[in-house]
Formats: C-alpha cells, structure tokens, sequence
C-alpha cells in the first residue's frame, strides 16, 4: 500500500498517515462495566484477515482522524470516509 | 556446537556407504479418525511441544497440522537471536530456561542446530537507554542471567567496526552485554524437533489447514481440516501471527493484533562482525552469519497486516540505521528481503494456556520474541497438557491477567519501538 486517499486532501503517501487500529466501539455506561467487560474494551481485539474497518489519522497533512476499509492480508483499501459517514 | 558422538559415528558410516539415500526427517500419514492431541501450526512451538509430550510424558498419539510447509511462517522468517536479558524477572526466567534448552538442543536432538553464543549487544544512545540497560542489567543479574552494562572502550574491542565515536547523531553512551546470547539456524531447530516428533509417533501432516473447531458443552470435541475431520478433546492454537483466525473459530477474541516485521540480508563478507548488535533507539539488530551474510531486521511495519511482502521505506529505513552504526558498511549490496507476521499483545508478553473453552488451548501473543522461546514454550505447555495444571514458569502469561489487570510489561522485547 503506497497511497491512502484523506477525504479533505485525496491521494497522499501513506508515509503521511499514522494507523490507528481497529474500529470499535465504546462501552455506553463505563462506570457498570465488569472487568471483563473492560478488558473486552481495551485489549480485545477482532484481528481479522478479511475486509477491516479501521482509523487513519493525517497526521502530517489536514489532521483529520477518518476510516478506512482495507483487506488485511492484500492491504486493498476498499474506501475512504469520515467517521460521521459510517452508516451512509 | 560440536557434533555429537553419535553424529560422528553416523557421519563415518555414511561416507562408506554412498548408495544410501539420505533418510527421510519425518513422514507423511493418512489423518486418523482421533488423536489425543491436535496441535495447529508446523512451527517450531507446534513441534517442540508434540516433541517433548512424547519424551518427556509419553503422549504419542499427537497430530500437527500445518496449513503449509513446516517452519514456513515466523519459524524460517525470523533473525534466529536467542538471548533472556529481558527487563521483567518473570520474562527473564522463562527465556533464561529456553536458552538453557537450546544449549543442550544439539545432543538432545542429536541434530546440528549450530547454536553461536557469540555474545548480544544492546546499545544505548540516550541517557535514558543507559538507565533501562542498568536496570535491565540488574534484573538480569539478580535472575543468575550473565549480563552487565560495558562503556565504549570495551564494546570497541569487542566490536571494532561498530563507530563508537561522538560523530554520529546518536552517540552510542554504553551498551547492556550478554554473553550467552547468539544466534542459531532456524531452520534446523524446526527440522530436528519434527525429525524427533516423528520418531517418537507423532503425525506431522502438512498441506492440512485448520477450517472449523467442534465445541459440544463448553468442550473441545474435533477439528475440521481440508483434509477431513479429526475427533479430538485437546486442541493447541500454535499458529503464532494467524492465532485471531483460529480463535475467532471458537469465539473467543484474543488482545492480538497481526502486524508485519521485515528483515533483510546482505551479500556474505568475510568475517568482521563477531557479536549481536542491536539498537532499540535505531530500530535495529545485526549479525553476521556463518555463511557471512549480514542478517538484519528493523522494527515492526507502521500498520496491522497479513501480507508478507516487504516494502522499500523499510529497506531505505534500515540501510540509513545500519550506517549510522556501521559505516564502512556503505557498499555492500542487499541480497533479499522478506516478512513474517507477528501477533502482538499489548504487554509484549506471550499468551499461554488455559481459555475458557475446555481442552482449547494456546499458545499465541509471540510479537516479535517467538522464536527463542520455543522450546521451553514447547516443554511447559506439553507438561500443561500432561499434567493439566499450568506450570509456575508460564503462569504469569495466561489469558486471565487482562481482565485480572495482572499485565507483564515486557518492554525488554525487541522491534517494538521503545
């Protein structure tokens, strides 16, 4: 993978961008979370060889935290969008 | 290492006898309908453990399954460094354990694994370097593990291409030395364990992959592979980077994320390099081997992945690091490169044992660190099978400790970026 396409900026290097790891989601009501539960949150992780939504972040261009979808064993980014688009 | 007295004699007896073929190292079987144990993965932990459930426990009715070849995965991928100057005593005692295991693995094996305790260098450039290399040094020492910190004067003389001097922009300050530290031939050590495997009645079936786990009430039951199905009660996940696949097919989630770590080798030089070098603050290690390639590897890619193809930033990356330590180094020519994948856990320390599914064991979370600790991963966990009950050695690594937020921060571990 040599290019990641920013929704504000387009096609960059990947060299620009920082990784930021799986999407998951946070727990609703933290304080009635069990310590498995919590676990669950922060260290569990799906870790698919499949199609994977992730974070990017532009870290070296506009800033914007957005998501990607890339198959993890070809490295195909499937799309691009930011994080307010991801159930459109 | 010396060949053995039994190698000697075997040696003697075929150089009188060219018509004999080389023997087979293992053999390939029909899947059985049952065995006792399934272990899935052809790596060296799958076959040291197969290896000492039958020595040390006479369990022979055991079947590895690889979705491949044997050793083609981290065991054949990685740098070959085994050493235990770790930073928490818990990971310096198992890792002391296995180096131990590795001395003796030439006659055990009665294989040449050509282990070279050459000695292991980590530099530190950073004031901060020297004090985690002291305090490494200490924990260390503490653990009857031979380490100390040494100054430029003698890691000059130990290394006299290394460039001690204040030039670079990374100064090397001191160094953390470990004398029993070395690298082996990867490749023998998957090879000799397999050969004893097989010898003693374990079936290693390669080309089989692993495509479904039977659970019945909490319990193992069988496995489906591409080749049929297995009946079985105790399954050992051994699958090092793939070990999320696995698991997901019992659904259990795993605090693992798959991440490429690239290595390279140069064209072979006469001998200069007599020590490992690595430095954490350049993201780098080096050795040169007998053949006198220098084998080189950096830090883990900046994105999760389960491709292994490498990629030039690294290749750039690494030749800038090596010549900022080495720079007479400047014309030597690269011959290849590769990647493995590695499956890191948040405290870059392993993953192993008991889950909570009955007879579902693993044996994951092996990062950048698998290699060198096969086969004391291998012993304790066939004792775990033998004896269910989790040896003391491996009970700070089980699954539990992330919800019991019992985490063993290993930041001794290499390639990771601290």
């Amino acid at each position: 993978m040599l290019l990641l396409t920013c929704p504000n900026c387009g096609d960059r290097n990947v060299s620009e961008f920082r990784f930021g790891g799986e999407l998951s989601s946070r727990p609703k009501d933290p304080s009635a979370l069990s310590s498995a539960e919590w676990a669950n949150y922060l260290y569990m992780r799906n870790n698919v060889m499949d199609a994977q939504t992730e974070w990017w972040h532009h870290n070296a261009g506009c800033g914007l935290w957005f998501l990607a979808e890339r198959h993890t064993r070809t490295n195909e980014v499937i799309k691009t969008y930011p994080y307010a688009k991801r159930n459109a | 290492m010396l060949p053995t007295k039994q190698m000697s004699v075997q040696l003697l007896r075929q150089a009188f006898n060219s018509s004999q073929p080389p023997p087979r190292m293992w053999r390939s079987h029909e899947l059985k309908e049952r065995y006792d144990v399934v272990i899935i993965g052809g790596g060296a932990h799958g076959l040291a453990c197969a290896y000492y459930l039958a020595k040390e426990h006479g369990i022979t009715d055991v079947a590895v399954l690889e979705k491949s070849y044997i050793g083609a995965g981290g065991s054949g991928r990685n740098t070959a460094i085994v050493r235990s100057n770790y930073l928490t005593p818990e990971g310096v005692r198992f890792y002391n354990e296995s180096v131990k295991l590795y001395e003796q693995l030439s006659d055990d094996l009665n294989f040449n694994v050509m282990f070279s305790q050459r000695g292991h260098l980590t530099l530190a450039h950073t004031d901060g370097g020297v004090n985690t290399m002291r305090r490494r040094a200490e924990v260390n020492q503490i653990e009857g593990v031979d380490s100390r910190l040494i100054w430029p004067d003698e890691i000059k003389r130990l290394c006299p291409y290394l460039d001690v001097s204040d030039h670079p922009r990374y100064p090397i300050l001191a160094a953390l030395y470990h004398p029993p530290g070395g690298i082996i031939r990867h490749d023998a050590v998957v090879w000799g364990y397999a050969h004893q495997a097989d010898v003693r009645g374990a079936h290693i079936h390669q080309n089989t992959e692993v495509t479904g786990i039977k659970v019945k009430k909490g319990k193992v039951t069988g496995v489906e592979t591409t080749r049929g199905r297995i009946k079985t009660g105790t399954v050992l996940n051994a699958t090092a980077g793939w070990a999320s696949t696995i698991t997901t097919m019992v659904d259990i989630k795993l605090p693992l994320t798959t991440i490429p770590l690239q290595a390279c080798v140069t064209e072979p030089l006469k001998p200069f390099l007599d020590v490992v070098v690595v430095s954490g603050s350049l993201h780098v290690y080096i050795s040169q081997t007998d053949r006198g390639e220098l084998v080189m590897g950096a830090s883990v890619d900046p994105f999760s992945s389960y491709s292994m193809a490498g990629s030039l930033t690294f290749l750039e990356g690494i030749a800038g690091h090596v010549l900022e330590l080495f720079p007479a180094l400047s014309n030597v020519r690269i011959l290849r490169q590769w990647a493995g994948i590695c499956e890191m856990p948040p405290d870059y320390s392993p993953i192993m044992g008991f889950t909570p599914i009955n007879g579902f064991l693993i044996d994951v979370g092996w990062g950048t660190y698998g290699f060198k600790a096969s086969p004391i991963a291998g012993k304790t966990l066939a004792e775990l099978i033998a004896t269910d009950k989790t040896p003391d050695l491996i009970a700070p690594f089980r699954l539990s400790r992330f919800e019991e937020n019992d985490l063993v921060g290993e930041k001794g571990a290499a390639s990771v970026g601290h």
